[in-house]
């Protein structure tokens, strides 16, 4: 704060310059407006690898023994030193690193022997494939709940919904994958169990994008398919939760700041169906400002799979950086990281750009 | 809260809504009254409130609700189921389940307690300065809020847990680490609505320093958008706190920590269920009272966001 007392004035006029550099022509700020944008994801990527190389490589007292363990060799120790640049500045070593990851180079696995990345890719498709069914999950209730609730706002169905939110939002995931599991596999029956197809199907279907449901309907093994389906629903519907909360939270809020718009007014006045008005006008208003959301949600499911993966023993990302994390794998839990929130980045600024196609309005 | 006692009713009621308030201080009580009777007359809110005021009780009087400190073990009296003597059943070491819910509010508290601690005035003052300040300080100081609003919450807490070790402490820190930055970038709203306020150009007139102005006329008028989203917010931090410790990278044992109750309690699921039921409930109810606390409040404090009725 000190430097800055009495240059207040200065610094705030500043600000609005940065902000507004007079655009010569719209095309021109069209570009600025991409570049600014594009520039401001590349730092956050960067922010993103400077954070975990901070936690990973600054913040152990032996960063060598995080990364290979207490039962290496010397030489394994030596070599790892000397591939760390530990004897190099600080900033150097944040270069060597970066440089390393844009290469695809997050070290090797002390657990599993093999490179990160290699490790990284045979485990996500499994999260990937679970992160996307309970999107559909929630987007397929949350979406019709939220409109529900904001046509019928005040009323004890918009109280119900409200209340199935609080819930979405407040209960443990963990904790309700526990009992799903106790009620709908060990109690009732419904349900296979954890995993993510029967032990004596492993390894019939042949592993080619690692997502299982595609690869056993694309060989035509319908009875895995079948399987892989069952396993998938209580893990899906746990992690759907959440989705659906939010999902049908923000969809009533969007739809509810329609239905008082004037051009609702004059649909009705029209003499349009109570139906017509709801779905054709208001709705296709707030599917767009529902892109954002949808992927939002997307981006935290895939990392909000950590526990659930866990309860469902679900051979995800998820759980191999839990699991790195109990064998001291510091290498696999910072790729792990890296990747989950490069993935996280990613989406929003895909979903942020797919909002920007949609709407004219937010053309700049 | 500021609920008159019964006895002095028609005096303070009338004091408390009186039209022509006489003092500063009276017209203070009054809005603070307002706000309470908007509040109060909201039962989704007032149900949540209730929930946090147990919650309290429960954890500053948890040495006379119970027997003991929820970690003696009576190894003969394991895994019984509830009764009248254990109401909550006892775990695999014959503790308790009752007494261990009990003390774990105190943990539950703690925890959120120490986050919003350190992570409000951590977030008022980056947001302050930012929207007050602007200029560069501003972009960076947003750079890095965004940076940290980008990252997934619970991966990064794991990531410091797994740094700094499995602990109370610790956990308490990663998650402070990764709940801050949402704070910064609603006290920089706030700052950038109210810079160029009369009050405060008054006061720069004045001659009232840089950090004067940020702390005493800007911060203020932050605090109650800040408070709302905290409320909101307890929930999340109570479920990352419970996800840590399930994971074991919280609390550590004896410990009476919910989460690290569900994951033991994991193991004994297919038979003795309320090992790991009980304290998942604790958890569902308490994170349920703080939103629906903090949904009540939003209403109240924060009449721009339209109210949810």
């Amino acid at each position: 704060m000190a430097p800055n007392a009495g240059g207040v004035k200065t610094s705030s006029d500043a600000a609005e310059q940065d902000a507004l550099p007079v655009p010569p022509s719209p095309v021109l700020a069209r570009v600025a407006a991409i570049a600014k944008h594009a520039s401001s994801i590349l730092l956050t990527f960067i922010g993103l690898t400077a954070i975990t190389f901070i936690i990973g490589r600054v913040m152990p007292a032996d960063p060598v023994l995080a990364i290979v363990g207490d039962r290496a060799s010397q030489d394994v120790y030596d070599a790892v030193r000397l591939q760390l640049g530990l004897d190099k500045p600080l900033i150097q070593q944040y270069l060597i690193y970066l440089s390393n990851i844009a290469q695809g180079d997050f070290g090797t696995s002390i657990m599993t022997t093999r490179p990160v990345l290699d490790d990284i890719i045979r485990f996500f498709p499994a999260t990937l494939e679970l992160a996307t069914i309970a999107t559909i999950f929630g987007v397929l209730l949350g979406i019709p709940m939220g409109v529900l609730a904001a046509v019928n706002q005040g009323r004890l169905i918009d109280h119900i919904i409200r209340i199935i939110g609080l819930f979405g939002y407040s209960v443990p995931i963990f904790w309700l994958g526990l009992v799903a599991l106790l009620v709908f596999y060990a109690g009732l029956g419904w349900l296979p169990g954890p995993g993510r197809i029967e032990v004596y199907y492993d390894g019939i279907v042949e592993t080619r994008s690692g997502i299982i449901l595609l690869d056993s309907a694309l060989q035509g093994e319908w009875e895995i398919f079948r399987n892989a389906l069952a396993h998938l629903v209580l893990p899906a519907a746990m992690l759907a939760t959440f989705a659906l909360a939010y999902i049908a939270r923000m969809t009533r809020s969007f739809m509810l700041d329609q239905l008082n718009q004037e051009y609702i007014l004059t649909a009705r006045v029209k003499g349009l169906s109570e139906g017509a008005v709801i779905w054709k006008h208001a709705f296709r208003n707030v599917l767009v400002q529902l892109i954002t959301i949808i992927g939002l949600t997307y981006a935290s499911l895939l990392e909000g799979s950590v526990l659930t993966e866990t309860i469902f023993a679900w051979p995800g990302i998820g759980q191999y950086i839990t699991t790195s994390l109990f064998n001291a794998d510091m290498n696999a839990v910072i790729g792990g990281t890296v990747v989950v929130g490069f993935c996280f980045v990613g989406i929003n600024v895909l979903s942020d750009i797919l909002y920007r196609i949609v709407d004219p309005r937010a053309h700049d | 809260m500021t609920n008159p006692p019964a006895t002095s009713a028609p005096g303070l009621k009338e004091w408390l809504l009186s039209d022509t308030p006489q003092s500063a201080a009276q017209a203070r009580c009054q809005r603070l009254y307002l706000a309470w009777l908007s509040f109060a007359a909201n039962p989704i809110a007032m149900l949540g409130l209730a929930i946090i005021v147990v919650l309290v009780v429960m954890a500053a009087a948890a040495p006379l609700l119970t027997g003991g400190d929820g970690t003696e073990q009576t190894l003969s009296n394991r895994l019984q189921p509830p009764s009248g003597a254990h109401w909550f059943g006892t775990d695999e070491l014959g503790r308790d389940i009752y007494d261990r819910i009990v003390w774990g509010a105190r943990i539950t508290l703690y925890i959120v307690g120490l986050v919003g601690i350190i992570v409000v005035p951590v977030g008022l003052f980056v947001g302050t300065v930012a929207g007050y300040v602007g200029g560069w300080v501003d972009i960076i100081l947003m750079r890095v809020t965004d940076i940290f609003l980008a990252f997934p919450r619970l991966i990064l807490a794991l990531a410091f847990v797994a740094v700094l070790g499995p602990g109370l402490e610790n956990a308490v820190l990663a998650i402070a680490l990764t709940t801050w930055s949402p704070f910064a970038r609603i006290a920089r709203a706030e700052t950038l609505t109210i810079r160029n306020a009369e009050h405060i150009l008054a006061a720069k007139v004045q001659g009232a320093s840089t950090a004067r102005i940020i702390l005493h006329h800007v911060t203020p008028l932050c605090l109650s958008s800040v408070i709302v989203r905290l409320t909101l917010d307890m929930a999340g931090i109570i479920l990352t706190a419970a996800g840590l410790g399930f994971l074991g990278l919280g609390a550590q044992p004896p410990l009476p920590e919910w989460g690290a109750m569900i994951s033991t309690g994991r193991q004994y699921m297919l038979d003795q269920w309320w090992l790991a039921t009980i304290p998942g409930i604790a958890i569902l109810t308490v994170s349920m009272g703080f939103n629906l606390l903090g949904d009540g409040l939003r209403d109240v404090l924060d009449p721009r966001s339209g109210g949810s009725s």
